[in-house]
């Protein structure tokens, strides 16, 4: 065996995580052991959004975790709470503060940075902290919140540092109740984005939120109480300011020190030297985020550390044509203490020959400032202080270098009287331009995702191409470009089954409920037009199904049926079936098995076993189906109705019967369930697991719904899929009784084909249900709706007039009479033939059976 | 009860009894055998109007199967037409021409009720 080779990531802040999202994404998990080394005791959260924390958001609500479990279900080694100490390059091992020994074959660095605390004496006073970790908030929310040594709360709290991170500081600060202010030796607020104006602005809005500004004060002492806690900051020019808490917030430096012990190349001022690729000086080492420093500059902001892990991770990879770093536009918009600030490209106006455009209102406490090429017509950068909501067009504007026509000024200058706001219009974009720079999306793709997945919703934006969902501060340009692809392509959304019923799918059940309508005909009469479709037909066979369960082939269902289920059977490419027997819970007897190999032996059947604990036959005839069921009932067979939109199977592995771990009795369990709602139709098929314990063998949490065994019961998930967009099921509800868990079914089964559209799945529908869990919880478990007695009811009531379909077909003459390849003839069809690979048949290709088939289309 | 290309037949046309009209259920489609050619012999019921019956090719093109009879039967903005049931294309039961793809059409042969049978002008 090969032993498979190392990835060590050191450091779990936002870039580290990142890039462990970025090494999944392309399978870097499969390919590499990785192991993430942390110096904190918690998992990755979200450090740009560090204040909320004091505004109630919990450590959990700032995790950047997708699920709790994630490094686990990816098979990645997380040590969390253990500082890597050092790095030996040259055996490849490092050793980490708590005794730990790890190798790596390839090591990324994304050790991050810390708090810059000015030299002055007195730092080191009680009461002076530093904003970086959670830990560090508890550390100041502590201080805060306690009493001094003569028993006062302590009311006044200082921030050096009037930067980004000051204000953002100055936030938190805020929010702790104090009275608070803020000190910087610079003569005006946010120096690097803002210029004077924007900073005087910026000044009179914080000022007038009641934090207090202090500037060009350089620092010279923090003096302290007789119990060594901070009493004053004293300031150079001899003034003092009394305070009971001071927060460095001045800037962050590289954590370099165990790259610089391993003997990397650095920085003269710090930070670990990178290459394009984001490698250090050693070939099998990359830095990435705020440690790495390429070329001389350093990346204080997340999104150019997010560019990096994805560069770095493209690089292992060893992808085509790999993203590379080269420079990272710091164009940013925030919101600090609610007031809106953006700055982009060039805001200072240093280009040479440049003009600058600005409009100040004291009013509306607005600044806004474009910075302008010789000849007025590209935008080079801005400052937006109070109202920030053109930064997303001003900001394309400038990467795509928009031509501002002749007259530029109305991009800031306010509206008079009715006229539109100026903009250049998102058409003007090219589908290169980049929108979410976060996450790296173009508006290509985000157009391309709304047409093809037909979104209709900021959110589902969101949720497919992952943009808007970093900073945020495009949002509005997604609305925008929703707002036009929908209308380019005239999609008004409706929900109309299809042009034959002005109804949505769920209006549809409800009529047929109410008005006790079962069947096509009386429906389309009574609420459609015309004689139906492809769409409408099956899908209103599907609510008669699960409302009335007449058998699906009665004289006036049997036209409504989609291929499959008119014949009860599978469809193939060659027009043949393909047959799968129920198997409830995959639980099978030796005479079953035996009956199979006899029947696909006798009718010549391609045998292969399904993903759901079945066996599947393939290439019957349309005549040979009533003949093969006829002998599958003889051992006890029952339709599996894997043709239609209803349940399928409920997978199980063996439980506690045989298996050293299991809890409960999981193919008892799978075997009741299956057969209580077998048969019932709903409005996409319907796939179910049952595992006897935590180990999860039968993979209940990628299923319709899922029953994972504990101590104490069952633990009851839905809303899962496997497929094309895997999503796990979440836990609607833990510790059940085997009783409590069939309630709980019956009622969300019966809501979901109740509410659902035609073709979509639980996680879909799940997806699309506002409130979410919480709210399917309150139907389903609390009966917010009081509708849960009718909805068992409902299903008690299909358990009851349950039939197996093929039983009543094969003892029915007149169904049975309907599975004849020809109307008129007991002849066999010509054009199935059938070519053999692997010892067994398969459909013949085209090609094959050319020759033989052909003259059937001329004779 | 017939398709209206009749009148362009020659005197001499061939009808071949199929079926019984009561064989195939309103609304759906039936396959026959017309010496070895396979016709997709379809039975079309508006709510309003009479009902119609049309032969078609049984050969989809689409799927290179011969499956058209069992497919879905209904209209298409008013049109009668018959979806494939492996890829589902609708074809106009009137000329055999596809909605979906215009370049594509399927045989269609004159069509008949005779005291109660179906007959198709195609000689076996």
């Amino acid at each position: 065996m090969i032993a498979q080779r190392r990835l060590v990531v050191i450091g779990n802040g936002m870039v580290g995580h990142r890039f462990i999202e970025e090494a999944v994404a392309r399978g870097l998990h499969q390919s590499w052991h990785i192991t993430v080394l942390g110096e904190e005791p918690r998992a990755a959260y979200d450090r740009v959004n560090l204040s909320t924390f004091f505004a109630g958001k919990s450590a959990d609500d700032l995790s950047l975790l997708p699920s709790r479990d994630y490094y686990h279900q990816h098979a990645i080694a997380c040590h969390l709470g253990d500082k890597a100490a050092a790095i030996d390059r040259a055996s490849r091992i490092i050793t980490t503060a708590g005794g730990r020994t790890v190798l790596y074959d390839r090591l990324v660095l994304a050790t991050g940075s810390f708090p810059f605390v000015p030299p002055v004496p007195g730092r080191d006073a009680a009461g002076c902290f530093v904003y970086r970790t959670l830990d560090d908030l508890e550390a100041i929310r502590a201080w805060a919140t306690g009493r001094t040594a003569a028993g006062e709360a302590r009311k006044v709290g200082v921030v050096v540092g009037g930067g980004l991170l000051g204000l953002e500081c100055a936030n938190a600060v805020k929010n702790l109740g104090l009275v608070t202010n803020v000190v910087d030796v610079a003569p005006r607020l946010m120096g690097i984005q803002v210029d004077d104006g924007g900073g005087a602005l910026l000044r009179r809005k914080i000022e007038a939120l009641g934090v207090k500004v202090h500037l060009a004060k350089v620092t010279s002492e923090l003096t302290k109480r007789d119990d060594g806690s901070v009493a004053a900051l004293r300031f150079a020019d001899k003034s003092e300011l009394p305070t009971d808490l001071v927060v460095f917030s001045a800037g962050i430096r590289p954590r370099d020190d165990l790259a610089k012990s391993s003997g990397l190349a650095m920085g003269e001022r710090g930070g670990i030297t990178i290459d394009h690729a984001c490698r250090t000086s050693d070939h099998d080492v990359f830095a990435i985020g705020e440690c790495a420093l390429h070329q001389n500059r350093i990346y204080g902001l997340v999104a150019p550390g997010y560019h990096m892990a994805r560069v770095a991770a493209d690089h292992l990879a060893g992808v085509e044509d790999p993203a590379t770093f080269s420079g990272f536009d710091m164009s940013t918009k925030l919101k600090l203490l609610g007031i809106e600030v953006a700055s982009f490209g060039d805001a200072h106006g240093s280009a040479a020959g440049c003009h600058q455009l600005a409009f100040s209102d004291s009013r509306t406490e607005t600044y806004k400032k474009l910075v302008l090429s010789a000849d007025r017509k590209v935008l080079l950068g801005g400052i937006l202080v109070g109202d920030a909501a053109a930064y997303g067009q001003l900001h394309q504007a400038m990467l795509n270098r928009i031509d501002l026509g002749t007259n530029p000024e109305a991009l800031i200058l306010p509206t008079i009287g009715d006229a539109k706001p100026a903009g250049f219009g998102i058409a003007a974009l090219p589908d290169s331009a980049g929108i979410c720079s976060c996450h790296n999306v173009s508006k290509g793709a985000i157009c391309g995702a709304i047409r093809s997945a037909k979104l209709t919703e900021v959110g589902q934006i969101k949720s497919s191409t992952k943009a808007g969902t970093g900073c945020g501060s495009c949002v509005p340009l997604l609305k925008d470009l929703l707002k036009a692809e929908l209308k380019k392509t005239g999609v008004e959304v409706k929900n109309h089954l299809c042009e034959h019923f002005p109804r949505s799918r769920q209006e549809l059940h409800h009529v047929v409920r109410v008005q006790r309508i079962r069947s096509f005909d009386e429906l389309i009469t009574r609420h459609g037009v015309g004689t139906g479709c492809e769409i409408c037909k099956p899908a209103v066979a599907s609510i008669l199904a699960s409302t009335w369960n007449d058998h699906v082939l009665d004289a006036e269902h049997a036209g409504l049926q989609d291929t499959n289920d008119r014949y009860l059977a599978n469809i193939q490419r060659d027009g043949t079936y393909s047959v799968v027997p129920r198997v409830p819970g995959g639980e099978i007897t030796p005479d079953q098995l035996l009956c199979l190999g006899r029947v696909a032996k006798k009718f010549g059947l391609y045998t292969k076993i399904t993903g759901g604990q079945r066996v599947d036959l393939f290439g019957a005839r349309l005549e040979q189906l009533p003949l093969i069921w006829e002998e599958l009932l003889t051992v006890g067979f029952e339709s599996g109705h894997a043709y239609g939109k209803a349940l399928r199977t409920v997978k199980s592995c063996v439980g506690s019967t045989w298996c050293r771990y299991g809890v409960q009795d999981s193919v008892g369990l799978a075997i009741t369930l299956e057969n209580r709602y077998k048969g019932l139709r709903s409005p996409h098929k319907l796939k179910s697991g049952c595992s006897g314990c935590a180990r999860e063998c039968a993979e209940a949490q990628s299923k319709d719904f899922g029953i994972i065994a504990t101590e104490n019961g069952y633990n009851l998930h839905v809303c899962g899929n496997g497929g094309m967009k895997p999503q796990h099921a979440p836990l609607l509800a833990a510790d059940l009784s085997q009783e409590q868990v069939i309630r709980y079914l019956d009622r969300f089964l019966m809501f979901y084909i109740r509410t659902a559209d035609r073709l979509e799945r639980t996680a879909t529908w799940f997806n699309k249900l506002e409130g979410g869990m919480d709210y399917l919880r309150s139907v389903v478990i609390d009966d917010k709706l009081a509708l849960a007695a009718e909805l068992e009811a409902d299903m008690q009531r299909i358990v009851d007039t349950y039939q197996d379909e093929w039983r009543t077909v094969v003892e029915d003459p007149a169904r049975r009479a309907r599975f004849r390849a020809f109307v008129n003839s007991d002849a066999k069809d010509e054009s199935v033939v059938m070519a053999s690979e692997r010892g067994q048949p398969r459909p013949a290709t085209w090609e094959e059976k050319r020759d033989r088939v052909a003259n059937l289309l001329t004779v | 009860m017939s398709t209206a290309t009749l009148s362009q037949l020659a005197t001499e046309t061939t009808w071949t009894a199929v079926c019984r009209l009561a064989d195939i259920l309103p609304n759906t489609g039936a396959a026959a055998l017309i010496g070895r050619r396979q016709v997709a012999v379809v039975r079309y019921r508006p709510r309003q109007g009479a009902e119609t019956v049309h032969a078609l090719g049984n050969f989809d093109p689409f799927s290179q199967a011969f499956v058209i009879a069992r497919g879905i039967v209904g209209d298409a903005q008013g049109t009668p037409m018959i979806a494939s049931p492996i890829y589902k294309q609708r074809f106009r039961l009137a000329d055999g021409g596809c909605i979906d793809d215009p370049s594509v059409s399927l045989p269609t042969w004159p069509c008949r009720v005779r005291d109660g049978v179906v007959e198709v002008a195609l000689a076996s």
